[in-house]
């Protein structure tokens, strides 16, 4: 359905994406998932053909959205962080003219618009100017326009931002009806919305994949890379008393083992006294040279365990924003200060 | 075309259901009444002197202003508007042109212009009733050609100005300016040397183009200016949307 190949955008001299490649197979919900600023915005307005991209090919049903846009457009329903909404229109109104503008043929359109209708239980407000509605019915109206001519792509960003938390249970309804009839992609920095939605996530970073899997593929994959280790560092008779905390010499030790890339303390304030619990960020399965490793250098291992992480971690972790990686000495290789706000700069 | 004419259906609708929208063509047309009554160019004129067509040139003279003071509040907001309440991106993704998007805006504006100049032609009639002197149908057929062409030019500018902006605020400033300046060629004509001065005079907007109209002269040169200049800052807006797909 998708193909991303080597995308990339930038504005000026600041890259907003890429280079991006990916694929999406018909009718999958795929989400993205990345701060704000990571690129997740752009991605979709060049997918939506708002955005030309600066380099690299999307293609769509085999169509070149570069090359041959209005070809694809037809197929297309896209609904930015902001609905695209006339204030001053009908809810019925306007999704006349948002199923004309697609190149509906005018027979099928009032059917189509009374089942999208429907769909988005907009029944009591079709009459109603979109001006005077909440928020969440015109993200609901958004929504309306997106899939009113019938598109096999949809693409939604940020659908749920700012809706109060009745209105998500009924939007997060909402998009898993349109389950199975689209191919959708979804943008989100809302770890629930994109987990309980989403067949698989795309989690993006300064504009690049860094990591792709379902739910659960992620957190397994994280899971491995993240270990817990709770130690005591034995000060032996006899010996140089070693400079620096606990913590400081465990940490030394566990940065020369291959594939370690961080390593943070956890402040456990239950621990008990002469125990320090660490948290080590590796590139692959460290566990067993871990352990060896830290026995060696006498200091004796009371627990090791993978973490056992909810989504919510796996992402801050992949996202840098992890508090407790930034804790620590290590060179953690997702942190980075540099935060791009492309997305929010360059507007709409 | 027809994507054109559902654009144009949309903006005219807006401008029905908009209280500004009559607010703004109650008060041209109250202008253009004043200015026709009181000014000394057309009936306020002492009785001994008027003649029908120095009347009527009064008339066509005094009007293209309100007019195309209408059309820059008009075309300012065509495409800033769009930008600036986030529907623009609706346009752009879905499969219609942007030249299919500039002109059905454009023509929105000068069908209500076109109804507005019709409003006015109970004053023409008024000559024909109360001043001495023939009055000629070629000579307002001319006039009233040569607002409108005054009309499709001045919106053409100001759409342009509308589709740089990004919020109707600067669509306002940058359509008003790009008008003003274009009207007041000639002033800068004045202060030139020949040849520059004969091609900035050429260039300006109203003065002596639009004289020519009023006094029912059709020059071909005069037609073929506004219509070039309307195509050229047309293709300027719709070459500025294509710009906007890379930002």
């Amino acid at each position: 359905m998708i193909e991303i190949h080597e995308l990339t955008k930038y504005f000026g001299e600041t890259k907003a994406v890429g280079p991006l490649t990916f694929s999406i197979d018909k009718g999958e919900v795929v989400g993205l998932l990345g701060l704000n600023g990571a690129g997740k915005t752009t991605t979709l307005r060049m997918l939506s053909s708002d955005l030309l991209p600066t380099s690299g090919s999307m293609r769509v049903d085999g169509v070149d959205l570069v090359e041959d846009p209005e070809k694809i457009q037809s197929k297309i329903g896209y609904l930015p962080d902001r609905p695209p909404v006339y204030d001053e229109m009908q809810v019925l109104e306007y999704l006349h003219f948002a199923a004309k503008l697609r190149g509906m043929v005018p027979a099928k359109i009032q059917k189509r618009i009374a089942e999208v209708i429907e769909t988005t239980d907009l029944g009591d407000h079709q009459h109603d100017r979109i001006g005077t509605l909440s928020h969440g019915f015109k993200q609901r109206v958004g929504i309306a326009q997106a899939i009113v001519h019938e598109p096999g792509l949809l693409l939604l960003d940020e659908p749920i931002s700012g809706l109060d938390p009745v209105q998500i249970v009924e939007m997060r309804e909402l998009i898993r009806s349109l389950r199975g009839d689209h191919t959708t992609v979804l943008s989100s920095h809302i770890l629930s919305e994109i987990s309980e939605t989403c067949d698989r996530l795309l989690v993006i970073r300064d504009g690049e994949i860094v990591a792709s899997g379902s739910e659960a593929e992620l957190g397994s994959q994280m899971a491995t890379r993240s270990i817990e280790v709770l130690v005591r560092v034995l000060h032996a008779a006899g010996r140089d008393e070693p400079e620096g905390s606990d913590f400081d010499v465990a940490a030394e030790v566990v940065r020369d083992i291959a594939g370690v890339a961080a390593v943070s303390e956890i402040d456990d304030e239950d621990a008990e006294v002469g125990l320090t619990r660490l948290r080590v960020q590796a590139t692959s399965d460290v566990r067993e040279e871990l352990c060896r490793t830290l026995v060696n250098a006498d200091i004796g291992v009371l627990a090791l365990e993978r973490s056992g992480k909810e989504l919510e971690s796996v992402f801050l972790e992949l996202t840098g924003e992890d508090d407790s990686a930034e804790e620590g000495a290590g060179d953690d290789p997702y942190d980075d200060d540099a935060s791009d706000d492309a997305d929010e700069e360059e507007g709409s | 075309m027809s994507k054109v004419g559902l654009i144009l259906s949309r903006e005219l609708k807006a401008y029905i259901r908009s209280p500004l929208g009559y607010a703004a063509i109650a008060g041209v047309l109250l202008l253009d009444g004043i200015l026709f009554m009181a000014s000394p160019w057309t009936l306020g004129m002492p009785q001994a002197r008027r003649l029908g067509g120095q009347v009527l040139y009064g008339f066509f003279f005094g009007s293209s202003g309100p007019a195309a003071i209408l059309c820059v509040v008009l075309a300012m907001r065509l495409i800033a508007a769009e930008q600036d309440q986030g529907t623009l991106v609706l346009l752009k993704t879905s499969p219609v042109r942007d030249w299919e998007v500039v002109l059905g805006k454009f023509l929105s504006v000068m069908v209500v212009m076109t109804v507005l100049t019709a409003l006015t032609a109970y004053m023409p009639a008024l000559i024909y009733y109360n001043v001495d002197g023939k009055l000629s149908l070629g000579h307002i057929l001319v006039g009233y050609s040569g607002l409108l062409l005054l009309c499709a030019a001045v919106t053409a500018v100001g759409l342009f100005g509308s589709a740089l902006a990004k919020n109707q605020v600067v669509g306002a400033i940058l359509a008003g300016v790009l008008v003003g300046v274009m009207y007041l060629l000639w002033l800068v004509a004045k202060i030139s040397d020949p040849p520059l001065q004969g091609f900035i005079e050429g260039l300006a907007l109203h003065h002596e183009r639009f004289r020519d109209f009023a006094r029912g002269i059709l020059r071909l040169e005069n037609v073929g200016y506004y219509l070039g200049v309307t195509f050229f800052f047309l293709l300027a807006s719709i070459k500025t949307l294509e710009a906007r797909r890379w930002r």
